[in-house]
């Protein structure tokens, strides 16, 4: 792949956080960095690991290969490798390669001279899974509570936690994750169609500027948010949808462990009504 | 600057503080009830878990009493349904019953002081007639829902003259005249475990005769139909089952497949024995009650007031906890011999076809 002329000028040393100089180098379009070699070892691991347990369980079907965590009576121990283990090893291997990832960020911000923006909001996604296989499983106290890895067997998990909690759409920190959800798909679509229309205009019609977009807000909704402003809102949305997920799933079970119907009762048990 | 910090940090705490007391604080007890990894557990608060307990405690049983000697349906008259005991396990029986269901009122509360004690003076006799008849039968009959522990009249009375989970049929609240009230969408309702679902299940499904089975069992649309309002009728009543046991979804159910019975627990088979039991109790024994009950044990629209989980488990996944109560009661197992309740049988035959008619419902059928 060649590399773009003005790229040149950016290849520069420095910036690492570990390493030094060591990996501080470029292989065709990619910078390998300290936290790339241990990024690629251990998404390859887990990877490899992942495999090894479709080999070893039923069924190379892709959608029904499944790697499920250890029985609860394991507790937070090791379980042997066939029977959780191996769910443990992959768990420690995805932590520690998404935070290998956002640390290639850091790295990668610090050698251009950038804010950290991009790794503080990848840090979410992190944030979101985290809680779910280890954080929530360490406060209920045991691995077995973390979600399987496989395509059906993680939605089979979402699915019967939920009707844990016997109605989950009642569940609050859902309730707004959801709606920040929905809204970064709005606010994403919306922002990709107006950028759309400023600069892919029909045959025969010129380029549209900053001037069209605000105006097309301020006539259409009264207000433009502008061009920056539209990106610190998408940042916003986005990485409080990850964190209120990571909430919703956190209080259930840690900090709520009946119906989340029978959560509203504090609303109509306000003193006010009586 | 320091002092609106203050403030900030003092309005935090007490928010914090007010979120929290809402809340169950970790560690919570937790069960597995399914394989490693599906999601089918349990979560429990320990405080929960301790009210349970503290609130399924069997009584300390009477000591036991010689079966022979002359039988109390020889010594006393009018003894239906316990003819067949000896007159030492019948009296233990009564002392046990008065202390299960009318511990402050004693004998009178169904036997009118001065009167001899075969008189059916009062309804309540008459009633717990019926009521030790439909114990019986649920120990002789429904060994797939009851097997293994059994009821007497304490699983359901706990010193209490009505149980304290009884359910009668829904009316809706107050609303527009001229609209029909879906009897859904009303708050702090536990029939359905504080859902928007609809509040009255129990008249669908626990005594009126419909099975709740509103899932297809092909995985393309091929004719089979259901509503989305018996869907979520059946929901409710899950939710009921699932609140009355302490117990959620998942006890029975994987929910990737909620109607497939070989992914599902076997508490599942019991619970639809259960249902099946509770339909017999409501039709057969409760509803025929009616004829007799004063206006203050019926519900508004004047029917009697009928079982359903709740009255037996009352938040324990089994009843007292599973205890085997009626080891110590065995005279509650099973029906009086043929002979003798032939005149019962036939009274609640009777009653029960003339309270159909003005028990049940106009719901319609599924």
């Amino acid at each position: 792949m060649s590399m773009l002329t003005f790229e040149k000028k950016y290849r520069v040393r420095g910036g690492t956080l570990l390493g030094g100089d060591l990996f501080d180098f470029w292989i065709g379009p990619f910078w390998v960095g300290f936290f790339g070699v241990t990024t690629l070892f251990f998404a390859s691991l887990g990877t490899g690991l992942l495999i090894y347990g479709a080999a070893m369980g039923p069924t190379w079907n892709i959608w029904q290969i499944n790697i499920a965590p250890p029985d609860l009576s394991y507790g937070l121990a090791l379980a042997p490798l066939m029977e959780g283990g191996l769910w443990q090893i992959i768990t420690i291997c995805a932590t520690l390669a998404f935070a290998s990832w956002a640390m290639r960020q850091v790295e990668l911000s610090r050698k251009l001279g950038m804010g950290l923006h991009i790794p503080f909001a990848f840090s979410f996604a992190i944030l979101a899974y985290v809680t779910l296989v280890i954080v929530r499983p360490v406060l209920l106290g045991a691995w077995g509570h973390g979600f399987p890895y496989g395509i059906l067997s993680h939605l089979d998990w979402v699915s019967n936690v939920g009707y844990q909690f016997l109605h989950f759409h009642y569940n609050p920190a859902h309730m707004i994750a959801v709606t920040f959800f929905f809204t970064t798909a709005m606010a994403l679509s919306m922002h990709g169609s107006l950028i759309l229309m400023a600069t892919d205009p029909r045959e025969g019609e010129t380029v549209k500027t900053g001037e069209h977009e605000n105006t097309f807000f301020r006539d259409d909704i009264g207000y433009s948010i502008g061009a920056l402003g539209i990106h610190r809102l998408g940042v916003f949305v986005a990485i409080s949808a990850a964190f209120w997920s990571a909430v919703c799933i956190v209080i259930s079970g840690p900090f709520w462990t009946r119906g989340w119907p029978e959560w509203w009762n504090w609303w109509l048990e306000l003193p006010v009504w009586y | 600057m320091k002092i609106i910090n203050m403030k900030w940090f003092a309005s935090a705490a007490v928010l914090g503080a007010a979120l929290l007391s809402g809340c169950d604080i970790p560690p919570q007890e937790t069960v597995q009830r399914g394989y490693r990894g599906t999601g089918m557990e349990a979560v429990y608060s320990p405080e929960v878990l301790a009210d349970i307990v503290a609130a399924n405690q069997v009584p300390e049983a009477i000591p036991a009493v010689s079966s022979d000697g002359p039988k109390a349906g020889d010594i006393y008259q009018n003894v239906e349904v316990l003819g067949h005991l000896s007159v030492g396990e019948f009296t233990r029986l009564m002392a046990a019953i008065t202390e299960w269901v009318s511990p402050e009122q004693g004998c009178n509360y169904c036997h009118v002081a001065g009167e001899g004690f075969e008189a059916d003076t009062l309804y309540t006799k008459k009633v717990s007639r019926v009521m030790i008849a439909m114990t019986q039968n649920a120990n002789e009959n429904w060994g797939a829902h009851v097997g293994g522990a059994g009821v007497t009249c304490y699983t359901c009375h706990r010193g209490n003259n009505v149980p304290e989970y009884v359910w009668t049929i829904g009316v809706p609240p107050r609303h527009a005249s001229g609209m029909v009230h879906q009897m859904q969408n009303v708050a702090h309702q536990e029939s359905n475990a504080y859902a928007s679902l609809p509040f009255d299940p129990f008249t669908r499904y626990l005594l009126e005769d419909n099975a709740a089975r509103v899932a297809g069992d092909t995985a393309l649309p091929t004719g089979h139909e259901s509503t989305i309002e018996s869907t979520e009728y059946v929901y409710s009543l899950m939710m009921h089952y699932s609140d009355a046991l302490g117990v959620n979804c998942t006890h029975c159910h994987n929910s990737r497949a909620f109607a497939a019975w070989d992914q599902s627990n076997s508490e599942r088979v019991k619970a639809w024995h259960g249902q099946q039991m509770v339909k017999e109790m409501n039709n057969a024994y409760i509803n025929p009650t009616n004829a007799w009950l004063p206006a203050y044990r019926q519900g508004p629209l004047g029917d009697a007031q009928k079982v359903n989980c709740a009255t037996c488990h009352q938040g324990a996944y089994q009843p007292l906890l599973g205890a085997n109560m009626l080891a110590d009661y065995p005279n509650l197992s099973r029906l009086a011999p043929a002979q003798e309740p032939a005149a019962a049988m036939e009274e609640t035959t009777e009653m029960e076809s003339a309270s159909l008619d003005n028990g049940s419902t106009s719901g319609e059928a599924h």
